[in-house]
């Protein structure tokens, strides 16, 4: 067992009768960074926190919480962790000060203390002006915000995050990432799940891609996105009526299949190895093709998970629509 | 209303303090959460007064209603009907409401705050404790309620103001106990449909085929055998003993070994239930 790790599984199983909904995760998770856990809607994500936050048994595997084991040491392990739920885990009948200072009380302060460190929390959130709202006439920002500082009244050394940022607009969404980063600055290690590769690539300093309840690829952002290639090339033909013959060659030169949209003067193709991009814009000179804008961008993270998964992302699609 | 709400932006320096802090306090004692989850109950009912209609308007209404209606026709004359009716009419709602505590659990597993409540390093049974005393005032003051307007409609107790406090703490002690029927249905079922549905196919037997509306010893012999062991029988028996004023030890024993059947089985399995909720 290693204690430099806030998260150590292995083999990690959960069934739900005949379906395995998460199917032998092995995680090692550093300390004190963000680590993201990427996956499509019933990848397997939540039920994974789940059983990490000890509110679910494993059906087979292990997993240990800066070396405590999350079945046979429960409690020493809830006394190190806090989760904010994917659905706002706060009673949205109640005041977002009478909230926090449930959770105050519950965590043991006293009565004074309690009501201290509500106020602190609800300036610091910039929810003073709400405190005496029901949370139910909250936005899904300040929800958010007051279900994550339910989650810090004691601010714990690993905090689970599931989707924090799912539905949020922008500005919301921003907030979300200051805190998450504010809390790793002040040395507590965060695991968040997300859908949108965005928020992944921006905020985790690892990333964990899960697919129906399989890890299918782990690493750093910039590790992911190396594994599928160097990037992809766009070209922007000057004259569209050269396309076709601008496809053979490229598909020639970079020995990949070149992608066409709507706009029949532009292609792009998913590169291999950097160094025969020159090759290939070459050969389009010396056949007189002309080419008005190139470029090589690193594969975002849509690419990287499509790549793996065979699937589109939500992003993806929504962005379609 | 919500935009308006969030005017205030965030400030950096003072989330940074706000997280800085890393004492955690000494757990709280059992005592003391459960308290903190009565408070949060006061505190609904507070934001959600329509709550206590289960506990006012319906026992008027139940009252009047079968007092009116059944008094004529069963007793001959409702005062006379009501000295019989009232106990156990007494039992029946209160009975009947302690369904709304698994619903309130059922609720709270829906919405996700329970799991907060499950993470936390508290004495788990406290949330359920908690909430459960604050029932016990719903209940006394359901109970309040249905004897004054017992008083004012011609009902006089025999057992006085002690047969009266002792009837209802008979009631309060089984009440508590049927309680954790409801926590444990409220942990396994899905919906609150489903849960409300079961609930009632529970009670309506229940409290219905009971001696609450007529002597048993008019039914015929199989009904009557069901109904004298009636948990909720057994917990008219008592009361109206109290309120008459000739109860029997027999009939609080009873009352007491219903009471333990309900709470042994039913307490254990919803704390199982509870810890180990999918
Ligand atoms: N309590 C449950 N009972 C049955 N199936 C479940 C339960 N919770 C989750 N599942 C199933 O397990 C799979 C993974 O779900 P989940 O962990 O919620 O995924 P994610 O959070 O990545 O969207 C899904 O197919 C889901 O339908
Ligand atoms: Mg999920």
């Amino acid at each position: 067992m290693n204690h430099e790790l806030a998260i150590e599984t292995k083999g990690l199983v959960k069934t739900f009768g005949k379906h395995r909904a998460v199917d032998g995760v092995d995680l090692s998770i550093p300390k004190g960074k963000v680590y993201g856990f990427l996956g499509p809607n019933g990848a397997g994500k939540t039920t994974t926190i789940r059983m990490l936050a000890t509110l679910l048994q494993p059906d087979g595997g292990e997993a240990h919480i800066f070396g405590k084991n999350i079945v046979t040491e429960a409690a020493e392990v809830r006394e190190r962790i806090s989760l904010t739920g994917q659905y706002a885990s706060i009673d949205e009948d109640l005041t977002g000060i009478e909230n926090l200072v449930m959770i105050s009380r519950l965590m043991g302060y006293k009565k004074k203390e309690a009501k201290a460190r509500a106020t602190e929390l609800l300036a610091a959130f910039g929810l003073e002006e709400a405190a005496k709202k029901q949370v139910k006439n909250y936005s899904g920002g300040m929800r958010r915000r007051i279900d994550i500082a339910a989650s810090i009244v004691v601010t714990p050394d690993l905090l689970f995050l599931d989707e924090p940022t799912t539905g949020l607009d922008p500005r919301s969404r921003n907030q979300v990432w200051d805190i998450v980063r504010t809390l790793v600055s002040a040395g507590t290690t965060v695991l968040l799940t997300t859908q949108y590769l965005e928020e992944a690539d921006q905020l985790a300093d690892r990333i964990a891609v899960i697919n129906q309840g399989k890890i299918i690829a782990e690493g750093t952002s910039s590790e992911l996105k190396a594994s599928v290639g160097a990037g992809t090339l766009n070209v922007r033909l000057a004259d569209s009526t050269d396309r076709e013959r601008a496809i053979t060659i490229l598909s020639e030169k970079l020995q990949t299949d070149i992608k066409t949209s709507g706009d029949t003067a532009s292609l792009s193709a998913q590169v291999g190895d950097a160094s025969l991009v020159a090759e290939a814009l070459g050969e389009l000179v010396q056949h007189r093709i002309n080419v008005s804008d190139f470029s090589l961008g690193q594969p975002s993270l849509d690419e990287v998970f499509l790549t793996l998964t065979g699937q589109k992302t939500e992003s993806e699609e929504e962005g379609k629509q | 209303m919500s935009n308006q709400l969030d005017q205030t932006s965030m400030n950096e320096e003072r989330l940074r303090d706000a997280i800085a802090s890393r004492t955690r306090p000494k757990r709280p004692s059992p005592i003391s959460s459960s308290l903190t989850f009565s408070s949060r109950a006061l505190l609904r009912i507070k934001h959600v007064p329509e709550q206590l209609f289960d506990v006012t308007v319906f026992p008027v209404i139940f009252l009047l209603m079968f007092t009116y209606l059944f008094g004529g026709a069963i007793a001959g004359s409702t005062a006379e009907y009501l000295q019989f009716l009232l106990p156990g009419i007494l039992v029946m709602t209160v009975a009947q409401i302690t369904m709304y505590t698994g619903i309130d659990l059922n609720n709270d597993i829906r919405k996700g705050i329970f799991d907060r409540f499950r993470t936390l390093p508290i004495w788990l049974p406290s949330a359920l404790v908690g909430a459960l005393l604050v029932d016990m005032v719903r209940y006394s003051g359901a109970s309040a309620i249905m004897i004054t307007l017992g008083f004012i409609l011609g009902f006089r107790p025999d057992g006085g103001i002690i047969g009266v406090l002792g009837a209802v703490g008979m009631i309060l002690i089984f009440c508590f106990c049927l309680s954790w029927v409801w926590t444990t249905l409220g942990l396994i079922m899905r919906s609150e449909k489903s849960l409300m549905m079961v609930s009632f196919m529970v009670l309506f037997p229940l409290t219905f085929v009971s001696n609450v509306f007529v002597d048993p010893s008019t039914l015929p012999g199989w009904l009557e055998s069901f109904v004298d062991v009636n948990p909720i029988s057994l917990l008219v028996d008592a009361v109206r003993g109290f309120m008459h004023g000739n109860v029997t030890g027999e009939a609080i024993m009873w009352v007491f070994v219903a009471s333990g059947i309900f709470f042994v089985i039913f307490a254990p399995l919803t704390m199982y239930l509870y810890r180990n909720k999918k």
